[in-house]
């Protein structure tokens, strides 16, 4: 457990020190957001062996709702936050009570299809500014004292959502609940022959997962005070999927290394070669899946168990065959 | 009469598509007892244990635990009546230790588990009575464990302590020695003989040696249906049972 304190402690002090390295602090920004909405994704497919295709749904309808909220309703930001999240859990509500129903292939295709017709919904109604998307929202005054529109509060506030938005996934996945998560991903018939509601227990995931997933769009929108489509179509559902992949799904920081280094990428990559990033990207993803499923961190954990746990995993097996000649 | 019985089974039948694969099977299980199904490859063991747990539902038919029926029941609602099964293939939780493994069996008591903001160094609490659970099945040394480094037979000796965790009136074993290397066998017969002491078994078994060690009745299915009950001794003699066991043997 101290591995992971060390873990926290070495993330926070990276975020709080990160904007004054030189670094642009849009970037650093829309890196937490991603790394949020990475994490939440995690919570399912990490921890609940549920692989979402729909993610984007979330995201994307929490983006158009804080940006609708904050806009056209000038509400302060922390309302228009809280608005487009918990549209985001009530979405995630009505989606997952569908989508739980079937497992596998068959989760995946159900939550890609209502993100789907989500998306054109989007694309239909007036509000969402149909191609353009809503630009120039305002970032008012968090709290009616914290200036947004400069962007070292504006920092540290996402970082802070971050955070908040860390800790409670971190606790989910170590909590009564998160034991209950774990053991439907390893084995579910066993789950349910212990008396567990399985059903239950993956809806809980999906709607805690489809908030926080809203809250990092929300979030998102402040910072680029816009809310488009691309937030809400599959792509980003992709997208989220090879974070998490690439970072190491079922890790508690997997998904946050994963969220920067496609950020990261993105950011390099895009006016240096153009639409070419989405075939390296695809080729990252295919090199991933083949070579080193676990993801980066996943891999990282490996190496460090091999190195220094090795002798205990021997040791049991060891104890074991004396134990059956005696 | 639903005293003496704990379990009972009225025209149980289940078609897949036109192919009856349990067909009016009425079966009691006496209280107290170590019951076994016995039968050929593909006799419907398995499915019986599947419409039981309500993993399947019944075509017809229906099931009584303690005089209740309970062919409407979901699968966790059977669970939490009191019958718990295991599979034919170990069913553990390969990435939780093996401590944590038999916590999963006793913390829905607790009433805790849909708390998602709780630590789960709540769940300390029920470290004694886990490892009680894991003495008894003789795995307390490897508390710690990755349960999926555990060889086989303690991974089945693991189902049987987190099974056991739940305190079930009845237990439900499919197979538990199926895989198994002798010494394995003898520790799991031994274990089962300890937990049937002051509950039910029924359980399908193909080891006809751990069968006549420890059951008192044994249920013979054939295609579906039953073809003889009884003690060993008894069912053992029936020419009936003796053909089908040879006719499958040279199938």
């Amino acid at each position: 457990m101290s591995r992971t304190a060390l873990g926290f402690i070495l993330l926070i002090i990276a975020g709080v020190v990160a904007p004054w390295l030189n670094i642009y602090p849009t970037f650093l920004m829309k890196g937490w957001c991603f790394a949020l909405f990475a994490c939440a994704f995690n919570l399912l497919l990490g921890y609940t062996g549920l692989l979402s295709f729909g993610h984007a749904a979330f995201f994307g309808a929490a983006s158009y709702i804080t940006g609708h909220a904050l806009k056209v309703w000038g509400l302060p930001p922390e309302i228009g936050l809280l608005a487009g999240t918990v549209f985001a859990g009530v979405l995630g509500y009505l989606f997952g009570s569908l989508a739980i129903r079937r497992a596998g292939i068959y989760f995946a295709m159900i939550t890609l299809a209502l993100a789907q017709m989500l998306y054109f919904v989007w694309l239909q109604m007036k509000f969402t500014g149909g191609e353009d998307g809503l630009q120039g929202v305002p970032r008012g005054m968090m709290f009616g004292v914290i200036d947004l529109t400069n962007n070292v509060n504006l920092y540290y506030v996402v970082f802070a959502i971050f955070l908040f938005g860390f800790f409670m996934i971190y606790r989910t996945i170590h909590s009564p609940f998160g034991q209950v998560l774990k053991s439907i991903r390893e084995n579910e018939p066993r789950s349910i022959s212990l008396g567990y509601d399985v059903a239950k227990y993956k809806l809980l995931a999906f709607v805690i997962s489809a908030t926080l997933s809203g809250l990092a769009g929300a979030t998102k929108t402040v910072v680029f005070q816009l809310a488009s489509l691309t937030d809400a179509h599959w792509h980003m559902s992709g997208e989220v999927v090879l974070m998490t992949l690439l970072g190491g799904m079922g890790t508690v920081f997997g998904p946050v290394v994963g969220a920067f280094v496609i950020v990261t990428l993105q950011n390099e990559l895009a006016d240096k070669v153009g639409s070419w990033v989405q075939v390296i990207m695809g080729f990252i993803f295919v090199i991933c899946v083949l070579a080193f499923r676990r993801g980066i961190v996943g891999e990282l954990m490996a190496l460090f168990r091999n190195l220094y746990q090795r002798p205990v995993g021997l040791s049991a097996r060891q104890a074991d065959v004396k134990d059956t000649k005696a | 009469m639903s005293n003496e019985y704990i379990l009972e089974t009225r025209g149980l039948t289940k078609e897949f598509k036109g192919f009856v694969a349990v067909s009016d099977v009425n079966l009691k299980v006496r209280r107290g007892s170590i019951h076994a199904l016995i039968g050929p490859n593909g006799a419907g063991k398995t499915t019986v244990f599947n419409l039981l747990t309500k993993f399947l539902q019944p075509t017809t038919g229906s099931i009584f635990y303690n005089g209740t029926d309970i062919t409407e029941d979901r699968p966790a609602q059977v669970a939490r009546r009191g019958i718990i099964r295991s599979f034919q293939i170990s069913a553990v939780f390969p990435h939780l230790t093996v401590l944590e493994n038999v916590r999963i069996g006793l913390q829905r008591k607790l009433g805790t588990s849909f708390h998602f903001w709780k630590s789960q160094k709540s769940l300390e609490q029920l470290n004694g009575r886990a490892m009680e659970l894991l003495e008894a099945v003789d795995l307390a040394s490897f508390a710690g464990t990755m349960t999926v480094e555990l060889p086989y037979g303690r991974k089945r000796a693991l189902e049987i302590a987190t099974t056991l965790a739940l305190d079930p009136e009845l237990m439900l074993l499919d197979e538990p020695t199926q895989g198994m290397g002798h010494e394995d066998v003898g520790r799991v017969v031994g274990l089962i003989k300890k937990v049937a002491a002051d509950r039910t078994v029924l359980m399908v078994e193909h080891n006809l040696n751990v069968v006549a060690d420890l059951s008192h009745v044994i249920t013979v299915l054939q295609h579906g249906s039953v073809l003889a009950e009884g003690p060993y001794e008894e069912v053992s003699k029936n020419p009936q049972v003796l053909e089908a066991y040879v006719g499958a043997a040279h199938d």
